[in-house]
């Protein structure tokens, strides 16, 4: 037999089963990654749900949980609507540009809306996903969660985490932490005041 | 049949003792770590936070191991729990206070000791090793620290939780997938918190121990740095130890006894007479259940998050995303990291710089205390204007020391510690 070692198989055996050993790591990883991923029933509990806005006065607001987030369902004044073109200058996003909504939401411009009097949208600010308040009088300096809203307020949602101010679309004013407008999830009206959220289409399911 | 074999050591010795010690390296280990550690003998009240940090470590392990006894990690009954454990579970509003003191304490002592470290250049060559783990455990502990207090899933818990996940969404491409990772569902819920708990009571502690292990081995091998910053291992007496140093036992394990009666006067005072510590040890709206559709009305995190939490938010969102905010307030812990590289100055300790560096220490001082106070304000009034400058500030410190530390004058140094006879 011969004694002497050959370094060379050695360190070519070495590095190649170190090698396959390391994707077998790599590959090994995977189930326990994929693991921290919404689970099946999370996934399934994503459904979505129906409001009835019927008994909402104008200037009221609810909220609904989907997908464990609150969304707001707002009955808006006829006034405070009629103005919602009127203050774009000090909006950063009016025409919701840079914002999350669906394409008939977008369309429907300074309304963000399917029906005018309803706005849907996720009561999420979306600096950092804190829920804001409803302030929807208008032109009425008022205090809200500590901060003086001043005399020009639109009327809109106040968020008192960072102070981000949206108007009454949900759309976001100029140099504010937040960066986008409040999100608009998919929904449809399936009659004249009920509203399925988490659809586009109150016969179909997404 | 043959004899038994004889140890292969008698120069061991007898008796239990000598019995282990051909077995296992006990008296080695204890000399070489504990009994012959040499340590510089002008030590100064600063050098009492890192054995107060390990007693800390020790309090929140065992005090964590049983409220684990009694916690639900759900999100149906981890409220319930934690009131049950203060309320029904004999002593448990002690070890409960206890826990959640020694979080607020460990920071304390945590943000002292490594202050200590900027007065007499601890970090510098050759101890970039110890202060980089020490980093990695101020790191870990702020993960430790967040997850912990989400686990009571009080409503402060459950915004907190929102706020901090949701800074990982503010990254380019894949920041939304990556948030719905991290909670494993489509909001904060019972996924979350579950994992939260595993992070927080196996995965992190265990890390944290292993840096524990590494920073004190790290330091043992180079020596420990001292208040006038200068090596005392340069000289020794005819047994080859150092002239200025003495055996960490008895002469440091008796003056840590001392430190640490102080400080559990100070902590057991917190725990009996002000748990809550006004709101900031434990925040009011924690007191409430989590409440997905209702924010708190105002989110500060704990006191020690907020000089982070003020830089976040100093930063306006810019080209329509927020991340830049969170990119500063990452960087603001990057930037330790460097901190021995960035340090040019000739000398370690502040007795030997000149004004500028003195200066510049005070002005991080009071920039870092500064930013504390902002991130518990409300974002309104003089807090935002503030908060920017001291983020400035904090960040001069750090991005402009090696001109300064360079520029800076220095008085010679001495060549023996000074202070004792």
């Amino acid at each position: 037999m011969n004694d002497q070692v050959d370094l060379g198989r050695r360190r070519l055996l070495t590095a190649a089963t170190v090698g396959t050993g390391a994707i077998g790591v790599a590959f090994a990883a995977v189930p326990f990654l994929a693991s921290w991923q919404p689970s099946a029933r999370a996934k399934a509990l994503g459904a979505p749900v129906e409001v009835d806005a019927s008994k909402l006065e104008a200037g009221q607001m609810l909220k609904v949980v989907w997908r464990g987030q609150a969304v707001f369902v707002v009955r808006r004044v006829k006034s405070i609507i009629d103005q919602l073109g009127n203050h774009d200058a000090v909006l950063a996003d009016p025409k919701s540009d840079d914002s999350t909504q669906p394409d008939y939401i977008k369309a429907s411009g300074a309304v963000r809306a399917r029906n005018p009097e309803y706005w849907v949208g996720l009561a999420v600010c979306t600096h950092l996903g804190c829920s804001p308040l409803g302030a929807f009088e208008a032109n009425n300096s008022f205090q809200v969660a500590g901060a003086d809203l001043g005399k020009d307020w639109p009327g809109g949602f106040y968020c008192p985490c960072h102070g981000s101010k949206y108007d009454i679309s949900g759309r976001v004013f100029k140099s504010m932490p937040a960066p986008k407008n409040l999100a608009v999830p998919p929904y449809a009206f399936a009659s004249n005041a009920r509203i399925t959220i988490g659809v586009d289409d109150a016969a179909k399911t997404v | 049949m043959a004899a038994a074999p004889e140890s292969a050591d008698s120069s061991k010795g007898g008796g239990l003792i000598g019995w282990i010690d051909q077995r296992f390296p006990l008296t080695k280990m204890w000399k070489e770590q504990v009994a012959e550690y040499y340590a510089p003998k002008n030590f100064n009240f600063w050098y009492y936070f890192g054995s107060l940090a390990l007693l800390i470590l020790v309090n929140q392990l065992v005090t964590g191991i049983f409220l684990t006894m009694n916690y639900k990690p759900s999100s149906a009954e981890a409220f319930s729990s934690v009131e049950y454990i203060m309320r029904d579970v004999d002593w448990g509003w002690l070890i409960r206070y206890m826990h959640s003191t020694g979080a607020s304490a460990f920071f304390i002592v945590i943000y002292l000791h490594m202050f200590r470290a900027l007065l007499y250049g601890s970090h510098r060559k050759p101890r970039e090793l110890i202060w980089i783990f020490g980093c990695l455990i101020f790191l870990l502990l702020m993960a430790e620290g967040f997850m912990g207090y989400v686990l009571p899933w009080g409503n402060m818990s459950y915004w907190g939780a929102q706020v901090i996940v949701s800074l990982f969404g503010s990254l380019p491409y894949i920041g939304g997938a990556l948030v719905e990772w991290i909670r494993g569902d489509y909001y904060i819920a019972d996924a979350t918190l579950n994992r939260f708990f595993a992070l927080h009571v196996a995965a992190l502690p265990l890390a944290l121990i292993f840096l524990v292990i590494a920073h004190l081995m790290a330091l043992h091998e180079v020596g420990s740095n001292n208040p006038d910053g200068i090596e005392i291992h340069d000289h020794k007496d005819a047994k080859g130890h150092p002239l200025d140093g003495i055996p960490f036992h008895p002469y440091y394990t008796v003056k840590d006894m001392v430190g640490v009666a102080g400080f559990l006067l100070l902590f057991c005072g917190v725990i009996f007479f002000a748990p809550t510590f006004g709101g900031l040890f434990l925040e009011s709206p924690n007191f409430e259940p989590a409440n997905a559709l209702q924010t708190p009305p105002h989110i500060a995190p704990v006191w020690y998050f907020t000089p982070f939490y003020a830089m976040l938010r100093a930063v306006p969102s810019f080209a329509g995303t927020q991340v830049w905010g969170v990119l500063v307030m990452g960087a603001s812990i990057v930037v330790l990291f460097f901190v021995p590289w960035l340090d040019h100055s000739p000398v370690r300790s502040i007795r030997y710089r000149g004004p500028i560096y003195k200066v510049m220490l005070a002005i991080f001082v009071l920039s870092f205390i500064a930013l504390g106070i902002c991130g518990l304000k409300p974002p309104s009034g003089i807090y935002p204007t503030l908060a920017k400058v001291a983020t400035v500030l904090y960040f001069a410190f750090f991005l402009l020391m090696p001109w300064y530390t360079k520029l800076d004058s220095v008085k010679p140094v001495p060549e023996r510690v000074t202070g004792h006879a």
